[in-house]
């Protein structure tokens, strides 16, 4: 028993040595810099990495990432994608809807950035709803994320059908005007997005670790992506956030996400703090 | 027998029926109890969590729903978030996750125990109640693995005994106890 423990807690203190080392080298081989992001997901899903590569320990997962160019890619997924839904949180699109879209109403052209996009769901939810209120013919929404694979997908606008009866119940929970039905084509098992919202949607490689804003907009979107990121990082996300915005330009964030913490947090107004919809000052 | 002294935070994990013996676990626990409590409990993802609220009438300990990033206090019961994975993290702070569910559950019992025995490592009490599914059998055994104390009810005792069987599958268990007898256990926590 003694041994066994021992070996436990041994085992706790490499992982935590070879933990800093892949990261280091993903970051000076491939540019992808996940030194600030939150240890604790992280590791989790290096493990979960370890288990569907066969390897006993991260070491023999880093021999991999430094000497096999192939396995990069696979492992980013790992590091990267997270499933999320249509209207996740349909309070949030209801007090979009009802509080903030008056106001963008005002402008003669908006323009709206989803960070940290992952498949899509959250940009084509915005064009959805945007279109609804009548503004997505004067918007542009630009979709990011680090995973160009995942871009790929988003880009697609494909979804399992089996996940659309989630979605049309969340869109019809956000005070929906139409039918998610009116936005896509049922075929062979999937549901394709329409190109009409497509046409109003960028999607596009971005950081929010490595580089710099790139548009003025009135509205960002980034919800349960500042959870992955350490305090630091958080600060960086939501400096660009506030550069990027116009002056009284909302800021949206995931239902257990604050700016509480950040030294941001005087720059923005509690707008509906319950939704965690904030405004820049 | 390893010793409780050794204990500086708990973990539960408990689905159906797990309210109820969180009632009976829970309020045992005196004011002076200093180390942490981690809780998930298997709850309706699309609406927001009130076991905060009908734990903190109940309980001598402060109880809380977790915020990300917040830094862990002693002597404060902590539960999970509907729809978030709660999870330990260096400093000791709390760190919520929207990652896929496991085991078709998010919050997920695996995801808290096993983080929290690589903080804690072999200073944490593991406890599975009640439940029908086979979330936290891993996780009770990485709090084995990492050296901690590890507990679960009774399953002759258990509304729903699956998770405590799936548990007791994977590694031996130190205590095996009705919930009056972990009620007893808890009140002799640092």
């Amino acid at each position: 028993m003694d041994a066994e423990v021992t070996g436990g807690a041994a085992r706790g203190r490499e992982f935590d040595i070879e933990f800093d080392l892949i990261i280091a080298a993903i970051y000076r081989l491939y540019h992808y810099d996940f030194r600030d992001y939150a240890a604790a997901s992280l590791r989790r899903r290096l493990r979960a990495a370890m288990t569907r590569f066969e390897c006993r320990t991260l070491s023999q997962l880093q021999d991999r990432i430094l000497h096999e160019p192939d396995m990069f890619r696979p492992l980013l997924d790992f590091l990267t994608v997270q499933v999320s839904e249509m209207f996740r949180d349909p309070g949030y699109f209801r007090a979009l809807r009802e509080q903030v879209i008056p106001i963008l109403r005002t402008y003669p052209s908006l323009k709206v950035w989803v960070a940290g996009c992952s498949s899509g769901e959250e940009a084509y939810s915005l064009a959805i709803l945007l279109h609804e209120e009548g503004l997505l013919n004067k918007t542009m929404v630009y979709a990011t994320d680090i995973n160009p694979q995942t871009l790929q997908t988003a880009a697609a606008g494909v979804y399992d059908l089996s996940r659309i009866a989630g979605f049309t119940a969340n869109h019809h929970k956000s005070g929906a005007r139409s039918s998610l039905s009116d936005y896509y084509t049922a075929a062979y098992g999937r549901a394709v997005f329409d190109k009409s919202l497509k046409d109003h949607i960028v999607f596009s490689d971005h950081s929010l670790a490595t580089d710099s804003v790139f548009a003025e907009v009135q509205l960002v979107s980034c919800r349960n992506v500042l959870i992955y990121f350490n305090r630091t990082l958080q600060d960086r996300a939501l400096a660009l956030f506030r550069e990027a915005l116009c002056r009284q330009g909302f800021l949206g964030i995931g239902a257990r996400e604050s700016l509480r913490f950040s030294s941001e947090a005087e720059r923005f107004l509690n707008f509906v703090p319950e939704e965690r919809i904030y405004q820049k000052r | 027998m390893r010793s409780l002294e050794q204990i500086e935070a708990v973990v539960i994990g408990a689905s159906a029926g797990g309210i109820e013996a969180l009632s009976v676990v829970l309020p045992a626990l005196p004011p002076t109890v200093g180390v942490p409590v981690f809780i998930v409990v298997h709850l309706p993802r699309d609406k927001p969590s009130v076991l905060a609220d009908i734990f903190g009438r109940k309980c001598a300990l402060p109880v809380r729903e977790a915020q990300d990033k917040e830094a862990v206090a002693g002597g404060t019961i902590y539960f999970a978030p509907a729809n978030y994975h709660l999870l330990l993290d260096a400093g000791p702070q709390l760190a919520l996750s929207a990652d896929d569910p496991v085991h078709h559950s998010r919050p997920s019992v695996d995801v808290l125990f096993e983080s929290a025995a690589e903080i804690y490592k072999d200073r944490l009490l593991g406890i599975i109640l009640t439940g029908a599914n086979e979330d936290g059998a891993l996780g009770l055994a990485a709090v084995h693995d990492a050296g901690g104390i590890t507990m679960v009810q009774e399953p002759a005792t258990a509304t729903a005994p699956s998770m405590v069987l799936a548990a007791m599958k994977l590694r031996p268990v130190d205590w095996v106890l009705p919930l009056e007898k972990i009620a007893d256990v808890l009140r002799t926590l640092n």
